[in-house]
């Protein structure tokens, strides 16, 4: 005890002491951190899993088929994955409302649980890609916006239009706008390529130009209205039409006014 | 006389004895021109011009039209570190570092529509009273230029911030100048020093949207104005306004205050859009690579109607002595505008070919009493409009839920259908109205007042119409069609048998009218 009294004075305990204070708290921290993103106990996952299967032969398996093999008017779910099935069900594309032409976005029908217990339901028939954990979509740490504005020109903007506000496809088909659409949906939209749209694969695009995507499409929809009113962000067919309407109309009005007679 | 007036008296004598210039002004500055809102309509045009003389001044200052790749450093962050060429970079520097520099901007781009839609509806006014008639046809060809150079001014203009939607328009252009049979590939690669995009586009295409062709437009407006200010201004008919006369108000004080006003009223709208509507979002664009294209890409509305009728064609093409010819371009592309605007250039003789007239007119016709004239042009102003439509097709589908290929069918078969129903329509409307005019003046106007008569019958009370009005209604001239008898008056054959046939069908059909009330027509209804 002696020698350690002694010793507690030494002019290295300090450093030694504030070294093993951050190693013990970042340590704590990263198992404690890591267990809310451990996969869940085996009770608890079957327990998802059926929960999942009651919703969704309830309320998938008659278009779908009971055992995913789908259906005349309904695609096989075999090895979909989860990603897929958090997609379709996340955005409200799925149930669907209208079999018309294209499968729209509103309102989700299921809450987030529900998704969830659906997605690992699907995922536990036959695997397929995974929905992308949260620590894999820090885009604002691993994206660069100016990046993937180029990827977004090169890759989507063809469909999409160049500030993401969507275009027509054939046949009444469109893409969507990708404004106001949550991360982890952009993420999974790229990796499982719904409806028309192509599967872009970790070897097209990577993982992290993914999240550069993302980046971009977040800061063109926090863009504030630099040069006035946008008018939707499509191009010269609207600037023509204010034009012909506001602009021509208020000139030809004064023009009218000019020429009245005085009274 | 007063202190002020003194030196007022002086200072103009001082002039006049340099310049002589009292004569001159004395007669000049009491010109008569004849008022109606419908002749302020070339004046927007025009003032629109000096706003893009001026804002397109101020961009010059800072745009550098060079093609050399740059790495952006500037207050943009979504492009920041990105190659892209200076001529790019520069435009954004306008928009974002430059103080005014986006209003500028948007100005310029405002104003150019403005002008190019004032000068269409220049364009439609003078067309349909029939003011281009001897002797304002040069004039006339002069306006068709100044329509033609605009569009090309305003293409070029499009595309020098070389921005994504910049590129694909100038890419198409590239398209429709390799349709060119034999000579379109060669003529090419002229236009852009080599492959495109190359590097010398932009710079070339500058020193020709900022000097050749505004100097152009300076050249024409100047000779337009002063064939109005020799010719004299028409006038709409009415009562004491003859051939040989023009009724109105002196250039000073009146128009110089009108005109005077009306530029900075112009000058307001504009810089009203330009602040608070955005124009031409270049920014969002991203820097031109020919790799690259946006769904929706458009150019500005004078051209839609030009990507409207290539989107329409089908994919014809021929393969001929190793050569291929891209009907689907080459026809909408630049045969159907190349008639279109030979057609319209050439307007106003063939009418005089074909109603055989060569005076003077000084009068303007009301629409009405042209039925065929208003009917072509509303024909044609129907194809344009389909051909325009069928340039949004993808904005029409997305924004109306509709599909794509039945807006292009519609537009398909509507740009052959369209046009001639039009006409008929419209023909047919002129010659209603004609009818409604000739019951106006035998029977007055329709009070609304029902007089129930002592044996039951009920009648409503007819006003008669203003003499000013009366005149108005029955001034107009209705010629008969040309007679052109195939056998001249001793008994020979014409020449031309096929080309006389042609003429008198379309005299016949120009000269359909419903024949307007005469003098005998209303003693006739007073012993009546």
């Amino acid at each position: 005890m002696k020698r350690l009294s002694q010793f507690r004075r030494h002019r290295i305990v300090a450093p030694l002491l504030l070294v093993l204070a951050l190693l013990s708290i970042g340590t704590t921290f990263s198992i404690a951190g890591a267990a809310t993103g451990e996969p869940i106990t085996a009770a608890e996952r079957s327990a998802l899993i059926d929960e999942g299967q009651r919703i969704f032969l309830k309320g998938c398996s008659s278009c779908h088929g009971i055992n995913l093999e789908g259906s005349a008017i309904a695609p096989a779910l075999i090895g979909v994955g989860a990603a897929s099935v958090d997609f379709q069900v996340g955005t409200g594309r799925m149930p669907v409302a209208d079999m018309s032409v294209q499968i729209a976005r509103k309102d989700p029908v299921y809450n987030e649980k529900q998704v969830e217990a659906l997605a690992v339901y699907v995922a536990s028939l036959a695997l397929g890609p995974e929905i992308p954990g949260e620590e894999h979509l820090n885009y604002e740490r691993d994206g660069s916006t100016a990046e993937g504005g180029e990827l977004f020109r090169t890759n989507c903007a063809m469909c999409h239009n160049f500030a993401g506000q969507g275009g027509a496809l054939t046949q009444g088909k469109y893409a969507p706008t990708v404004m106001g659409v949550k991360a982890r949906h952009i993420y999974e939209v790229m990796v499982t390529g719904p409806q028309s749209m192509p599967v872009f694969s970790d070897k097209t695009i990577t993982p992290e130009e993914k999240l550069s995507i993302i980046k971009w499409i977040k800061a063109a929809e926090a863009e504030p209205q630099l040069g006035g009113a946008s008018l939707g962000r499509v191009g010269p067919v609207t600037e023509g039409l204010l034009v012909w309407t506001l602009g021509l109309g208020l000139l030809v009005g004064v023009a009218v006014w000019l020429a009245m007679k005085a009274r | 006389m007063t202190a002020s007036e003194r030196i007022a008296g002086t200072v103009a004598n001082y002039v006049d004895e340099r310049t002589g210039a009292a004569k001159w002004m004395k007669k000049n500055l009491t010109k008569v021109f004849p008022d109606h809102w419908s002749f302020l309509l070339g004046e927007i045009a025009l003032y629109s011009f000096v706003i893009l003389l001026l804002s397109g001044t101020f961009l010059t200052f800072w745009f550098d039209p060079s093609q050399r790749e740059v790495i952006y450093d500037g207050s943009y962050a979504p492009l920041k570190g990105l190659e892209m060429s200076a001529a790019y970079a520069s435009t954004l520097d306008i928009s974002f570092e430059i103080r005014g520099g986006l209003l500028m901007r948007q100005i310029h781009h405002w104003a150019a529509l403005i002008f190019m839609a004032a000068i269409v509806v220049h364009l439609m006014r003078v067309y349909f009273t029939g003011a281009f008639r001897k002797p304002r046809e040069f004039n006339w060809i002069i306006g068709v230029g100044l329509l033609t150079l605009g569009i090309v001014e305003g293409f070029l203009g499009y595309s020098l911030p070389d921005d994504l939607l910049s590129g694909t328009g100038i890419r198409i252009a590239e398209a429709i100048i390799q349709a060119l049979p034999v000579v379109g590939s060669y003529l090419a690669f002229f236009t852009f020093g080599g492959a495109f995009p190359g590097e010398a586009f932009i710079p070339r295409i500058y020193t020709v949207h900022v000097l050749l062709l505004p100097g152009a437009f300076l050249a024409l407006i100047t000779v337009h104005l002063m064939l109005v200010w020799y010719q004299k201004h028409t006038q709409y008919p009415g009562p004491g306004r003859t051939e040989k006369n023009v009724v109105g108000y002196p250039l000073f004080p009146v128009y110089m205050a009108k005109a005077g006003g009306f530029f900075f009223i112009v000058f307001g709208v504009t810089a009203f859009l330009g602040a608070v509507a955005s124009i031409n979002p270049i920014w969002l664009y991203g820097p031109y690579t020919p790799g690259q294209i946006s769904a929706g890409s458009q150019p500005d509305w004078y051209m839609g109607w030009l990507d409207g009728l290539v989107r329409m064609a089908p994919p014809l093409e021929t393969y001929l002595f190793g050569r291929t010819i891209s009907w689907n371009i080459l026809i909408p592309g630049l045969i159907v505008p190349g008639i279109l605007f030979t057609g319209m250039a050439l307007y106003p003789f063939i009418e005089s070919w074909m109603t055989g007239d060569k005076r003077e007119h000084h009068l303007l016709d009301r629409p009405r009493n042209a039925p065929n004239r208003t009917a072509l042009g509303v024909m044609s102003l129907t194809f344009m409009l389909v051909a325009l439509i069928n340039g949004g097709n993808d904005i029409i589908a997305i924004t109306f839920d509709l599909s794509i290929n039945q807006i292009m069918w519609f537009s398909r078969i509507g740009i052959f259908v369209l046009p001639p129903l039009a006409f008929v329509i419209t023909k047919r409307l002129c010659l209603s109205l004609q009818r409604a005019d000739r019951d106006l003046v035998l029977h007055g106007r329709e009070t609304g007042r029902l007089v129930m008569m002592p044996h039951g019958e009920f009648v409503e009370v007819h006003e008669p119409i203003s003499p000013e009005k009366a005149w108005l209604l029955t001034q107009h001239e209705q010629n008969p069609p040309l007679a052109l008898e195939e056998i001249d008056l001793r008994g020979v054959r014409r020449p031309g048998v096929l080309k006389n046939k042609l003429r008198a069908r379309l005299s016949k059909a120009h000269a359909v009218a419903i024949p307007k009330v005469t003098a005998e027509d209303l003693k006739a209804i007073e012993n009546h």
